[in-house]
């Protein structure tokens, strides 16, 4: 019986090895997304294109308008010359905030001392729309209260901020968990679900079915190569995550490893299941990256935070392992949580493994006995 | 001609004879982009926030009402001591621990510094950072309320000029986080979906051995790659059909521009699209390649598109690479066209790129398709 086992081990071990196409994205996948979280997506206000309606043309609005530009956050690239120049300079994309300042600007300031100024933003992007306005608010009144000469009022109530268990709010804290996550997901799953519903499909599956071998064992052996591939690149994320971004691992490094072992068990049991349901590759393609991964991006909290969603999807998440998974890795990576934290999750992901466990042998039997 | 539409005609039956398809390529679609478009908010809401009040006066608990009217935040607990605040940090029942330190009051009559202390738990990083800045802001306009107890009024409005600033919100006024995905999902829906069909399509063939059959018929290289793309173009026009359906029904997505310039767009970006999901097909082996080097595009395109997070926050040398991504120029279009009401002239830069993208990616998908393998 291992002597067979491991017969069909070797025999996936040679075709995935044979492969080298798919090794080079399997492990090269994982380390791509980790580079393009760690370098280009943020939130980070870097600078923006705006646009200025001077109505005024006077002294003042000129320095105004010379404190906004010299600050390098801002950059002039278009002085329409009313509201409909300043509809189609939003329209064309070049800019995102517009400033009108109005006739009789210098005088309303210092004879009235009230002037006024209106910022236009586009609100298509609603967060960087909110994060341009507060900057272009900041910046107006540091020149309001340099022309004015305002002293610092007394009576302040400082507020002292500290940021716990990710001191400098760095994202790799984020996304190395979700990277793990995806990547456990799509070897153990979708990579196993394709194996199968290929042999299915070339009609090989037959062969070895009536064969006089047990299925429980050629089934193994098909995936365990995959559950190892899988480990290896799970472990190899995590070092990137600590050599490149200092992403650490704060807590037991092993109840890490056994708990990736928990997840990845699921993932095989959920890639089983998808592999009896569908008769072709495209099916089990199509099925595992609607069904699974698309969900594990979305619902899991690995790129939007759970909290944010609308009730009905945050009950929703909860069916989704890799939340659970990720809730693990950084409850133990970045808190050096212990067992008694995680137990919860755990508990929920040994129940899944044996659920999916269950059906996937139960459509197995109905349908070679 | 006639061979093409023969083609054609294979195609659509190949199609629709695999029933177990049929639903993956229009039900699933929708529900992705109506879950996709309710999960990807950023906004941040409920932040459960514990409150060590060491002072128990009078202003300690006018700023507790403040955040209590403010809506923002589940006040979840208020605890004795610092210590119990950490606890609570450490399980995560909640988010920000809020101190008032003992003499609050007195300290801010006697002009002493007073301030009070927040403990973040920043491990989503988002919830951290604007519900700490929610709590500043509260504090800060508690401050000036408070201010007017301590100073005449008089002193604070006299002498200093001020600039009023008005702002305002265009293109979408209540900041609805909705008009901005959906449009975007939509775009990056129907590309994943042809791109993946496409790029499996003749791999499939091939494997199967019905490639065989056809290079043995006179049929020539562009007819057989025309006959291919032709019946996926179809498919995505109409699943954008429905998808902006969809959104108007459910989200009422705002449609100031012409929809026409989005079907055009579609039609010019499903091409460059197909093309390379064509010549992804034609140097994979197995279907298993086909599919995972389309995956691997695709993830890396959705994520450098400005889908999800602005363009304008890259570092300059990933803003390089948007320009030959099809997807940052189908969402840039969708949402311009949707919701700004831009025209074909204010896109035209999008067309023109993804023009040459259409000749780029075709010229290398019928130049890598061996008619004899």
């Amino acid at each position: 019986m291992l002597k067979i086992f491991l017969a069909f081990v070797r025999k996936e071990t040679f075709h995935i090895l044979r492969d080298t196409r798919t090794l080079v994205i399997l492990f090269g996948m994982p380390i791509a997304l980790v580079l393009i979280f760690g370098y280009t997506i943020s939130n980070e206000f870097k600078g923006a294109s705006i646009a200025i309606v001077d109505e005024a043309r006077d002294a003042l609005s000129a320095e105004l308008i010379a404190h906004l530009t010299a600050s390098g956050h801002f950059e002039l690239v278009a002085q329409p010359p009313d509201m409909a120049g300043m509809e189609k300079a939003f329209q064309t994309g070049e800019v995102k905030l517009g400033i009108v300042i109005p006739a009789g600007f210098e005088q309303s300031f210092f004879r009235e001392k009230r002037a006024a100024v209106q910022l236009l933003a586009d609100a298509t992007e609603p967060n960087y729309a909110t994060t341009l306005t507060n900057y272009a608010t900041q910046m107006i009144t540091a020149f309001q209260q340099e022309q004015g000469r305002v002293e610092v009022l007394p009576y302040q109530v400082g507020v002292h901020i500290q940021m716990l268990y990710n001191p400098t709010l760095v994202g790799a804290y984020n996304f190395i968990p979700g990277v793990v996550a995806l990547i456990l997901m799509l070897i153990c799953a979708m990579m196993t679900s394709l194996t199968i519903a290929r042999e299915k499909e070339t009609g090989t599956m037959d062969l070895l079915l009536v064969s006089p071998l047990s299925p429980m064992v050629i089934l193994l052996g098909k995936v365990t190569p995959y559950v190892v591939l899988s480990f290896v690149n799970a472990v190899i994320v995590f070092l990137l995550g600590y050599l490149v971004f200092d992403v650490p691992v704060r807590g037991s490094i092993v109840l890490l490893l056994v708990l990736c072992l928990l997840y990845l068990m699921v993932a095989l049991g959920l890639g089983v299941l998808i592999s009896t349901l569908a008769a072709t590759q495209q099916t089990a393609m199509m099925t595992s990256l609607f069904t699974l991964l698309m969900p594990t991006m979305i619902l899991s909290g690995f790129i939007f935070p759970i909290a944010s969603m609308p009730t009905a999807l945050q009950y929703a998440a909860h069916i989704i392992p890799a939340k659970y998974f990720i809730e693990i890795e950084k409850n133990i990576m970045l808190k050096g949580a212990g067992w008694e934290a995680v137990q919860f999750s755990s508990l929920v992901l040994v129940a899944m493994m044996l659920f999916l466990f269950a059906a996937a042998w139960r459509n197995f039997k109905v349908v070679y006995d | 001609m006639q061979r093409l539409l023969f083609i054609i005609q294979k195609e659509f039956i190949q199609i629709f004879r695999n029933k177990g398809m049929l639903p993956l390529i229009t039900v699933v679609p929708i529900v992705q982009l109506i879950v996709l478009s309710f999960a990807a908010s950023n906004e941040v809401k409920d932040v459960n926030l514990a409150i060590v009040d060491l002072d128990h006066s009078q202003y300690a608990r006018e700023l507790v009402h403040k955040i209590e009217v403010a809506d923002r935040f589940i006040l979840v607990d208020f605890p004795p001591a610092t210590r119990h605040g950490d606890e609570r940090l450490q399980d995560g029942t909640v988010d920000i621990v809020l101190t008032i330190p003992p003499d609050f009051e007195q300290d801010f009559f006697k002009n002493k510094g007073a301030a009070v202390q927040l403990l973040v738990n920043a491990i989503n990083g988002q919830q951290a950072t604007v519900g700490a800045a929610y709590l500043s802001t509260i504090v800060r306009d508690f401050n000036q309320e408070i201010q007017q107890d301590v100073l005449p009024v008089r002193r604070l409005a006299a002498g200093a000029p001020r600039i009023e600033i008005a702002s305002s919100n265009w293109f979408n006024e209540e900041l609805n986080y909705q008009y901005f995905m959906a449009p975007g999902i939509m775009g990056e829906l129907v590309t994943i979906l042809v791109m993946l069909l496409t790029a499996m399509n003749i791999v499939r063939e091939r494997e199967l051995g019905t490639i065989e059959q056809i290079n043995v018929t006179p049929i020539k290289k562009w007819q057989f790659i025309l006959g291919k793309m032709i019946p996926f173009l179809i498919v995505g026009l109409i699943l954008l059909t429905v998808g902006l359906t969809a959104g108007k029904l459910i989200f009422d997505v705002p449609f100031r521009g012409s929809l026409w310039v989005i079907f055009a767009y579609c039609l010019v970006n499903l091409a460059a699209v197909l093309g390379l999901g064509l010549f992804i097909s034609n140097i994979s082996d197995t279907q298993q390649q086909a599919l995972l080097t389309t995956f691997f595009f695709v993830i890396i395109f959705i994520l450098l598109s400005g889908l999800f997070t602005p363009i304008e926050s890259m570092p300059t040398w990933a803003q390089y690479l948007t320009v030959p991504n099809p997807i940052a120029h189908f969402v840039h279009v969708m949402r311009s066209v949707l919701l700004k009401g831009s025209t074909f002239g204010d896109v035209l830069y999008n067309f023109k790129v993804t023009a040459v993208l259409v000749v780029v990616f075709n010229v290398l998908a019928v130049s890598s398709y061996r008619k004899v393998v």
